[in-house]
């Protein structure tokens, strides 16, 4: 890969870098508290799958959650700050392909999912014996559902023209879709009318694949799972790479 | 002598506003140009196609041979902008800016330019300061340095100086100078046309979208008019030959034209001869924002 390209996702990876403590930090915090508030209220009350504690079963859910939500505000926010502040004509003057700068800011957005992931993962090691039957689906499902996010995320943070709009996409797709995924819970708990809309949830597919990562069980096959996300993975990354391509509000 | 930067029926639409219509415009290597026009004249349009931030309706254009769409990755790298707004990224210290900006144009080890930028831009002891903390001034600087990491053969700067104090002016325009004589083409568009006047060897004036003044800086001045000889004599009249050339008076003063340097003796024998005594003789040449001024309220086309 060429250096414009290394440096764009060095500098990338930096800016996040230099406010861990709010990129980082804050959503692994925010992880803690869901876990301290639902594993205590729930512990003793559900057990969704034998002889897995609530608690355990919540783990890959939020690691999950923090990690899409991360990918996603990773890539939004780092495009609609320089594009309010103008900075954004740094990377466009380059001789930066539309490929190189997609790739950049998607594998940007991956690893601070990732770290958020891993944190929250550590934190929970404390909280619950966690195990890792098959590590193979468990990377699928980040990579695959952590760059779903991240093209959300770059699409939204190009689209936008001020920060309402980026949480307004924050608030009414992204919250939505990561809560009602089954993160706190299996579907199968749920009433069959929210079964139904669960299962036409991606999010869900994504969780549920990643669950069985850890525990070798979910709702569903993984196989399914993994045949549902993957699509949206390509669909995604066409989207995004011919918005970029078209120059559409960066090359106007 | 090679094209640095060449435009051909360069055409822009947006959705409201017609900015370019059909611009053709050759810089050769080497000069020191300079683009003019009133706020929405398509100066900044113009340039912002030639870097690639904007894509054009109609037409092409070209730095050192590249065409800006379909060769940009040769057409950027010729290519040092200094944006016209102070844009800075508060993430990064003057440092870490200008080794990112060196990184995104393939280079990788540019610190001993860097640090050659940083002194002659008086940047030294700002280098590990964030971007954030310095002044307008100084962000300024940031961003020429910036333009230039690369070392660009073509170097465009939007209102380099606006909003800039008189002493970084001076020091920037030394050291932009300096660039030109070492054989970069410079292209900038200003507000302030006593700078183009002093500066630039070959003025264009854009109005409307379109060249409606290009040539050479000295011809433009001596088309913009009559040389003006403004006398004050005692007693206060003038002779009746002279009466053909008189355009005005101001006061006790009376203003002549004088297209021709060489006819002052002829003016003054004049006045010897009718016993008249010169007091006070004051002798004008229109400058650049009179050239300009009087070619903005003429119609498009009237000079092309």
């Amino acid at each position: 890969m060429s250096v414009g390209f290394r440096t764009l996702l060095y500098k990338e990876i930096l800016r996040f870098m230099k406010v861990l403590v709010q990129t980082v930090g804050a959503p692994v915090l925010t992880a803690l508290l869901y876990l301290l508030i639902f594993s205590h209220v729930l512990e003793e009350h559900v057990q969704v799958y034998p002889g897995v504690s609530y608690t355990a079963f919540l783990m890959p859910g939020l690691i999950m959650m923090s990690l899409l939500q991360n990918a996603f505000a990773n890539s939004s926010s780092s495009l609609i700050q320089s594009k309010i502040t103008g900075n954004i004509v740094f990377v466009l003057l380059p001789p930066i392909s539309y490929l190189e700068f997609f790739l950049a800011y998607l594998f940007a957005a991956l690893i601070r999912g990732f770290t958020v992931g891993l944190g929250v993962l550590l934190v929970g090691l404390f909280f619950a014996d966690i195990e890792m039957r098959h590590p193979l689906w468990i990377l699928a499902f980040a990579l695959a559902s952590g760059a779903v996010f991240a093209c959300i995320g770059i699409l939204a943070g190009i689209w936008a023209n001020q920060y309402d709009n980026l949480a307004a996409v924050q608030n009414f797709l992204i919250m939505p879709l990561t809560f009602l995924s089954g993160v706190f819970y299996s579907i199968h708990s749920l009433p069959t009318f929210w079964q139904g809309v669960s299962h036409i949830n991606p999010v869900f597919y994504m969780i549920d694949g990643f669950r069985y990562g850890f525990f070798g069980q979910g709702d569903v096959d993984p196989r399914l799972s993994l045949a549902v996300v993957t699509p949206f993975v390509v669909l995604l990354a066409v989207l995004t790479l011919r918005m970029l391509k078209s120059g559409y509000k960066l090359r106007h | 002598m090679n094209v640095a930067v060449r435009l051909r029926g360069l055409d822009k639409r947006f959705a409201r506003v017609h900015a370019l219509r059909g611009v053709d415009l050759d810089i050769a290597e080497g000069e020191f140009f300079a683009l003019l026009g009133p706020n929405g004249a398509g100066k900044t349009t113009l340039i912002s196609i030639l870097a690639g931030l904007t894509r054009a309706t109609g037409g092409s254009a070209e730095v050192m041979g590249h065409d800006v769409v379909a060769d940009y990755r040769d057409a950027r790298r010729a290519l040092g902008v200094v944006p016209q707004e102070l844009v800075y990224d508060p993430f990064f210290t003057v440092r870490e800016t200008l080794r990112l900006q060196s990184g995104y144009f393939g280079l990788r080890r540019n610190d001993d330019w860097i640090d050659e930028l940083l002194a002659n831009l008086g940047l030294t002891d700002k280098a590990e300061t964030y971007t954030r903390q310095l002044s307008g001034g100084m962000k300024r600087r940031v961003l020429v340095a910036q333009a230039l990491v690369h070392r660009p053969p073509v170097i465009v700067l939007d209102e380099p100086t606006a909003g800039v104090d008189v002493e970084l002016r001076q020091s920037l325009w030394a050291f932009i100078r300096r660039l030109n004589r070492d054989g970069h083409t410079i292209m900038l568009t200003t507000h302030y046309l006593e700078e183009a006047e002093n500066l630039c060897e070959r003025v264009a004036m854009l109005k409307e979208g379109r060249v409606i003044a290009l040539d050479r800086t000295e011809n433009l001045l001596r088309s913009g008019g009559e040389r003006r000889l403004s006398l004050e004599l005692e007693p206060a009249r003038l002779p009746e030959a002279l009466l053909p050339r008189l355009i005005g008076r101001e006061g006790e003063r009376f203003v002549l034209e004088l297209p021709d340097f060489g006819e002052l003796e002829h003016i003054l024998s004049v006045l010897r001869a009718a016993g008249i005594a010169v007091r006070d003789l004051h002798h004008g040449q229109a400058d650049l924002e009179e050239v300009f001024l009087r070619l903005m309220r003429g119609t498009p086309e009237t000079r092309r």
